[in-house]
C-alpha cells in the first residue's frame, strides 16, 4: 500500500466523512472543467466545485463565506459563464482540440505545482483542530462591524470597483448597430 | 476536527486544475474558468487558515479578505466575458491561439 | 421535546455503537429530512388541488369531483398517469445536463424546507445565515433552467430557459433586498428569531400580533410581487406561454421529469408564501401560540395556505405580462423603491430618537412605497387601457358600411 500524504485516522468523524465527500465533489468537478470537450460540461463542473468549495467553507464553520459563495459564485458567475458558452457557441461544436499547442508544457507545470506543494505542506506542523467556535452568529456581527471600521476604504473601493465593471462590462457588450 | 491539511491539498488540486485550465485549455471561456478555480483555491485556503488560526472569533481577516476575493471575481468575470464576448462579435472565434492579431 | 436527541437514544437503546456515532446522527438526519422531504412531495398534491379548485371556481366551473371526497384524489390520479407515460430522451439531447436539470429544479426548492420555522421548536436547522440561505437557494433552480434549457438541445427551449434565467435574476434583487427589511429590524439572519421577534405582548400575555407587515408593507408588498416572478407565477407566468414558447424550458421533458418540474413550481410557490409568512406575518405567531405550542404549526401552515389561495386567485384573475414590461417592472419600479426604502429604513434607525418615533418613521416610508408601487401600477394599466382601446377600435369601414345595392347582381 502506498504511504498517502496524510496520517488516515482510524475511525473518521463525521465533519472528516462530510469532508470527503465534499472533497470528492469539488475534485470531480475541477477535473471535468480540466478535462471535459464540451465546454458546456466544463461549466457545469464549475458549478459542482463551487458547491464543494461552499460545502468547505460550511464545514469550517464559516456560514456566511459560503452561503454568499453559493449565492455569488452559482448564482451569479456561473450563469455569466453559461450565458457566454451560448452566445459564443461557434466554437462548442468545433472539431479541435480543448487543448492548446503549450497543454504538454502546462500539463508539466502544473504537476510538479501540485506535488511541490503538497510536498512543501506534509513538511510544516500544522495545527490539528482550530478553536471551537461557539456563537456563529457573533463572527457574522464582527464581520459587518469590520466592514463599516476597519475595512471600510477597501469595502467603498470595492463598490466603486463593482460598479465601474458593470458599467464597463456593459459598455464592452453592447451590440453597436 | 478536519485536519488542516486536507483543506490544503484540495486547495492545491484546484489551484493545480484551475492553472492547468488557464494554460493549456485553447477556449478563452475554459481560461476564465480556469482563474475562477484558482481564486476558489485561495479562498479556502484563506478560510481554512482564519478558522485554524488564532482566536477565530476576534481575527476575522480570513473571512474579509475571502469575501474581497468573492466580489473581486464577480467584477473581473463580468468584464471578461464582455471582452470575450466583444471578441467574438469582431473575430468570431474565442480560440486564443487565433487571437494573434498584434503578432508583429 | 427533542425528536432528534429522541431518535438518537432510540439507536443506542437498540444496540448501536457509542463509537459509530456520526452513523448514528447521520441516520436521524437522514430520516428527518426523509420524512419532511416526502411530506413535502405528498403536499404537492394537495397544492395542485387547490389550485384547480381555486381557479375552476372563479372561472365558473366546478373543478375536479369525480375522484374521492371533493375530487381530491385526481391529482393522484395524474401523477399516477404521468409515472407511467413513456420516458422520452431526444436522441442530441446532452444527456448529462437533460438528466440532472429535473433534479436540481426539485432539490432547490426541497431545501428551503429546512429553515422554515413551522412551530416554535420546529424547525429543521436553524441556520445563523437562515435568511441568506434562502436566496441562495434560489441559484440553484437558475441552474436547473439553464440546463433544462441547454441540455434538450431545443432552440425553443433554450430560448425559454435564457427568459427564465433572466427574470429570475431580475426579480431576485427586490426580492433580497426586501426580505433584508426585517433582518435589519430584528439584527438577525435566524428565521426562529425573526419568529420570535414579531410577538406582542400585552402585559404578560403574547397576542402574536406584532407582525412585521403593519410596519413594513412597503416591503412586503415589494416581497409579494418578486416571490409572484419567482415562482413563476401568473401575472409572471412566461414560462408557460404556450402560445409564445410552447412550454418553456421543458419542453422535451414527458413523464417523471415533466412532473419533477411541475411539482418543483408548486412547491416553490408554497415555500415562497411559507417564508413570506415567516418574514413578515408572523410566522407561528398568533393569539394564544405562547400557551398553546400545537397552536403553532396551524397559524403557519393556516396563513401559508392564504397566502397561496391568494396567489391562486391572482392566477384566476390577472392577464400575463409581457417580457419587456416584466423587465421594466423590476429594473425601473421595483429595485429603485426597494433600495430607497432600505436606505431610509437604515437612516433612520440610526437616529437618535425614541424607538416609537423610529418604528412610526419607519412606517411612514413603507407607506409612502406602497402608495408609489400603486400608483405607478395604476397608472400603467390606464395608459393600457387606453393604448389597447385604440388599438381594438373599428379602424376600417367594414363594421359601418352600407349595404350594397344589389341591382348589379343580375
Amino acid at each position: 500500500m502506498p504511504e498517502l500524504p496524510f496520517p488516515l485516522p482510524p475511525l473518521p468523524t463525521a465533519p472528516q466523512v462530510v469532508f470527503i465527500m465534499i472533497a470528492v465533489l469539488a475534485v470531480i468537478g475541477s477535473l471535468t472543467v480540466v478535462l471535459a470537450r464540451n465546454l458546456f460540461h466544463s461549466a457545469l463542473g464549475l458549478v459542482a466545485a463551487f458547491f464543494g468549495a461552499a460545502g468547505v467553507y460550511i464545514v469550517a464553520e464559516a456560514e456566511f463565506i459560503g452561503v454568499s459563495q453559493v449565492l455569488v459564485y452559482v448564482g451569479a458567475i456561473s450563469t455569466l459563464i453559461t450565458f457566454a458558452i451560448m452566445l459564443t457557441r461557434g466554437m462548442m461544436f468545433g472539431a479541435t482540440s480543448p487543448r492548446n499547442r503549450q497543454s504538454g508544457t502546462a500539463a508539466i507545470i502544473t504537476a510538479l505545482t501540485f506535488v511541490v506543494l503538497v510536498a512543501l505542506m506534509r513538511g510544516i506542523p500544522w495545527p490539528q483542530a482550530g478553536e471551537p467556535i461557539t456563537d456563529g452568529q457573533a463572527i457574522i456581527a464582527g464581520l459587518g462591524f469590520a466592514f463599516v471600521n476597519q475595512y471600510v476604504i477597501p469595502f467603498l473601493l470595492l463598490a466603486m470597483l463593482l460598479l465601474v465593471a458593470l458599467a464597463g462590462a456593459i459598455m464592452l457588450a453592447r451590440d453597436r448597430k | 476536527m478536519v485536519p488542516l491539511t486536507w483543506y490544503l491539498i484540495l486547495a492545491a488540486f484546484m489551484f493545480s486544475s484551475g492553472l492547468f485550465a488557464a494554460l493549456g485549455r485553447r477556449n478563452a471561456i475554459a481560461v476564465l474558468m480556469g482563474i475562477e478555480l484558482m481564486l476558489n483555491a485561495a479562498n479556502i485556503n484563506l478560510i481554512a487558515f482564519w478558522r485554524y488560526g488564532v482566536t477565530p472569533t476576534q481575527n476575522l481577516d480570513g473571512q474579509i479578505f475571502a469575501l474581497f476575493v468573492i466580489a473581486v471575481a464577480a467584477a473581473e468575470v463580468a468584464v471578461g466575458l464582455a471582452l470575450i464576448i466583444s471578441v467574438y462579435r469582431n473575430r468570431r472565434t474565442v480560440n486564443l491561439d487565433d487571437l494573434d492579431i498584434l503578432k508583429g | 421535546m427533542n425528536w432528534s436527541d429522541a431518535l438518537i437514544q432510540l439507536q443506542y437503546n437498540l444496540g448501536a455503537p457509542q463509537e459509530l456515532s456520526w452513523l448514528v446522527e447521520g441516520i436521524t438526519y437522514f430520516i428527518g429530512a426523509f420524512v419532511i422531504a416526502n411530506a413535502a412531495l405528498v403536499l404537492a398534491l394537495l397544492l395542485i388541488w387547490i389550485t384547480r379548485k381555486v381557479v375552476s371556481r372563479i372561472q365558473d366551473r366546478i373543478g375536479p369531483n369525480r375522484l374521492g371526497p371533493y375530487g381530491l384524489f385526481q391529482t393522484v390520479a395524474d401523477a399516477m398517469k404521468l409515472l407511467s407515460k413513456e420516458d422520452i430522451k431526444p436522441t442530441s439531447a446532452d444527456t448529462p445536463s437533460y438528466l440532472i436539470a429535473p433534479v436540481l429544479s426539485v432539490m432547490g426548492v426541497l431545501m428551503a424546507l429546512a429553515v422554515i420555522p413551522f412551530g416554535a421548536g420546529l424547525i429543521g436547522a436553524d441556520l445563523n445565515v437562515g435568511v441568506l440561505y434562502l436566496v441562495a437557494l434560489g441559484s440553484i433552480g437558475i441552474m436547473a433552467a439553464l440546463m433544462a434549457g441547454w441540455g434538450s438541445n431545443n432552440k425553443y427551449a433554450l430560448l425559454a430557459g435564457f427568459r427564465v434565467v433572466a427574470q429570475l435574476l431580475s426579480y431576485e434583487i427586490p426580492m433580497v433586498l426586501a426580505m433584508f427589511a426585517p433582518v435589519l429590524l430584528v439584527g438577525t439572519m435566524r428565521m426562529q428569531e425573526l419568529s420570535q421577534a414579531q410577538s406582542l405582548y400585552l402585559g404578560p400575555i403574547n397576542l402574536g400580533l406584532g407582525w412585521f407587515i403593519f410596519l413594513l408593507p412597503g416591503a412586503f408588498l415589494i416581497y409579494f410581487i418578486a416571490a409572484l416572478a419567482e415562482s413563476e407565477q401568473t401575472p409572471f407566468d412566461l414560462l408557460e406561454a404556450e402560445s409564445e414558447l410552447i412550454a418553456g424550458f421543458h419542453i422535451e421533458y414527458s413523464g417523471m421529469k415533466f412532473a419533477m418540474f411541475f411539482l418543483a413550481q408548486f412547491l416553490n410557490s408554497f415555500f415562497l408564501g411559507a417564508i413570506a409568512v415567516a418574514l413578515f406575518l408572523g410566522g407561528w405567531q398568533g393569539p394564544f401560540a405562547g400557551q398553546v405550542p400545537l397552536l403553532g404549526p396551524i397559524y403557519f401552515l393556516a396563513k401559508t395556505f392564504f397566502i397561496y389561495v391568494v396567489i391562486q386567485w391572482i392566477k384566476g384573475t390577472f392577464p400575463r405580462v409581457r417580457i419587456d414590461q416584466m423587465m421594466q417592472f423590476a429594473w425601473k419600479v421595483l429595485v429603485p423603491l426597494v433600495l430607497a426604502l432600505i436606505l431610509a429604513q437604515m437612516i433612520i434607525m440610526k437616529l437618535p430618537l425614541p424607538g416609537w418615533i423610529n418604528s412610526l418613521l419607519v412606517l411612514v416610508a413603507n407607506i409612502a412605497v406602497v402608495l408609489a408601487v400603486l400608483n405607478i401600477m395604476g397608472n400603467y394599466f390606464k395608459r393600457e387601457q387606453v393604448r389597447s382601446k385604440r388599438a381594438f377600435a373599428p379602424k376600417s369601414l367594414i363594421g359601418t358600411m352600407q349595404p350594397v345595392n344589389s341591382s348589379a347582381g343580375d
